[in-house]
């Protein structure tokens, strides 16, 4: 049966590249544009894998959408996506165990993301 | 404002340097452009070394300086130090009153030309001595005050490049995302996918070219330099135009747009202005309105000169206080759950106002969450 992926992204347009091509890539995908219809979402259903924009509209989203996605389920993997060192230089990453541990997330892809790149990472976390 | 300026005493003479003291101690004078009083602490130096030397330190605001000093002369000292600004003073630090007891026109001249800003003959009075100061205070003062505008205003023109930069490379980063998906085929072989790539790219090539053309606006409107041409205009005629530019729009959504008007309207304005205020109210009267909900266009005469008062209502979505205090800002755009899909500059209603402006009027709404608003530009006729 198809993995399902839940995509949160408040930029509609992106939230539509990535729904396109994980879909054809054979996924199901939940799309949410921000953190009401993320949390909604799971409400209904477990995603198999969550990817998850840092900066939503509300102030600390993403952060606060890993934290409530780990605790219903801590084997859910969380992929960050972000902006944030493309436009403000800030110095961030999810790469060691002690980073994975404080931003709650088990991956972090820098926008713009390249789709191989992030498939890539979607099947390491799915363990594929 | 309380300011203080500090004020170098140069000459040999200690009774000089103390009489000046004295003389400035409780002086304060208040500028008509500026609140508060401006004092002066005064500071002495018995020589043109030790003058220099404090300079170096930390540059006073006014150098009195004495023309005949023992080692160096008045002028060997301003050379030294220089203007400490621009030729015309504005934006020095500095301003050099010299003090010569050799009044003659000559040294005069050749002190202001080597950059001294005043000159004061020996033997003076202290209300001579106060009345000098004064003349270089004020300058000094609304010379400050000014580059403070020009930074402020360098600030708020930064802020605006800012955002728009974010702004632009918005859609540029959506579209080149699509772009990419077609150049390696990543979303399968379903026709209908790459038909709305297509139909997104597009919607978002518009809406940046409607900014762009926006921004045109704005900037012409701010620089003055937007080539005016007051006639007078038939406004019903105008509106009209914009009514009948925006039907097609207004359709897609079952949206009636309606004019009221009693009489003929004739104002004396630039048309293409009238056109673009009203062209921005009832777009926006479209875009943020319900399926099947109506634009109504209402414009007539006021007041005994004939101002003119457009006002356009919707059935919209309508906002609340919080969101209408902040609507005419540059790049203000309501974002909620009823927004998210509609495209816009966020400059229109910055556009509407400034030209308002420029007719002495201005822009105002009143609206109601889920009702609508109705939005009124006053232009008053010269």
């Amino acid at each position: 049966m198809a993995k399902t992926i839940l995509i949160v992204d408040d930029d509609p347009d992106y939230l539509a590249q990535m729904q396109m091509q994980l879909e054809a890539a054979g996924y199901r995908v939940v799309p949410a544009d921000g953190l009401a219809a993320a949390k909604k979402a799971l409400e209904n259903q477990k995603p198999d894998l969550a990817l998850v924009d840092l900066m939503l509209e509300e102030a600390d989203g993403g952060f606060a959408l890993c934290y409530h996605i780990k605790k219903i389920d801590q084997a859910i993997p969380v992929l960050l996506v972000t902006a944030v060192a493309s436009e403000t230089g800030l110095d961030f990453d999810a790469a060691t165990d002690e980073e994975r541990s404080w931003v709650k997330a088990d991956g972090l892809l820098a926008k713009p993301v390249r789709f191989e790149q992030l498939q890539r990472e979607i099947k390491r976390l799915l363990k594929e | 404002m309380a300011d203080t300026l500090r004020i170098l005493v140069v000459d040999d003479e200690l009774g000089m340097r103390l009489g000046i003291a004295r003389a400035l101690r409780d002086f304060a004078i208040s500028l008509p452009d500026v609140n508060g009083e401006v004092r002066f602490a005064v500071e002495q130096a018995d020589s043109a070394e030790t003058a220099l030397d404090m300079i170096a330190e930390a540059r006073p605001d006014i150098l009195l300086l004495d023309y005949k000093l023992p080692n160096m002369s008045g002028l060997e000292v301003l050379d030294r130090v220089g203007a400490g600004g621009t030729a015309d003073g504005t934006t020095g630090e500095m301003l050099t009153i010299m003090v010569t007891a050799y009044a003659s026109l000559e040294t005069a001249v050749s002190a202001v030309k080597r950059g001294a800003y005043d000159f004061l003959a020996k033997p003076f009075t202290p209300d001579e001595l106060r009345s000098t100061v004064r003349k270089a205070a004020g300058r000094l003062v609304l010379a400050k005050q000014a580059r403070k505008f020009a930074q402020e205003k360098r600030q708020v023109r930064f802020e605006f490049i800012s955002v728009l930069a974010h702004e632009l490379k918005a859609p540029l980063g959506a579209v080149e995302g699509y772009l990419n998906i077609v150049k390696d085929r990543s979303a399968g072989d379903d026709h209908a996918v790459y038909e709305r790539i297509i139909d997104r790219s597009l919607i978002r090539i518009s809406g940046m070219r409607k900014m762009i053309a926006d921004l045109l606006d704005l900037t012409r409107i701010e620089s003055g330099q937007k080539q005016r041409e007051l006639t007078s205009v038939d406004i019903i005629d105008a509106a009209h135009a914009v009514l009948s530019n925006n039907t097609a729009e207004a359709a897609m959504q079952n949206i009636t747009l309606a004019l009221e008007a009693t009489a003929p309207i004739s104002f004396n304005a630039d048309r293409s202005e009238i056109e673009i205020i009203l062209n921005n109210l009832v777009s926006n009267a479209i875009k943020y309105n319900r399926d099947g909900g109506r634009v109504y266009v209402r414009i007539r005469n006021d007041g005994q000169k004939g101002d003119l008062v457009i006002s356009v209502d919707d059935t919209g979505i309508g906002m609340s206080p919080q969101e209408t205090a902040r609507l005419f800002s540059d790049f203000v755009r309501i974002r909620n759950e009823k927004t998210k899909n509609i495209l816009g500059s966020g400059l229109g209603l910055s556009i509407v106002r400034k030209l308002a402006t420029l007719y002495g009027g201005d822009i105002s709404v009143s609206s109601q969450p889920d009702a609508g608003s109705t939005f009124t530009v006053v232009l008053k006729q010269s």
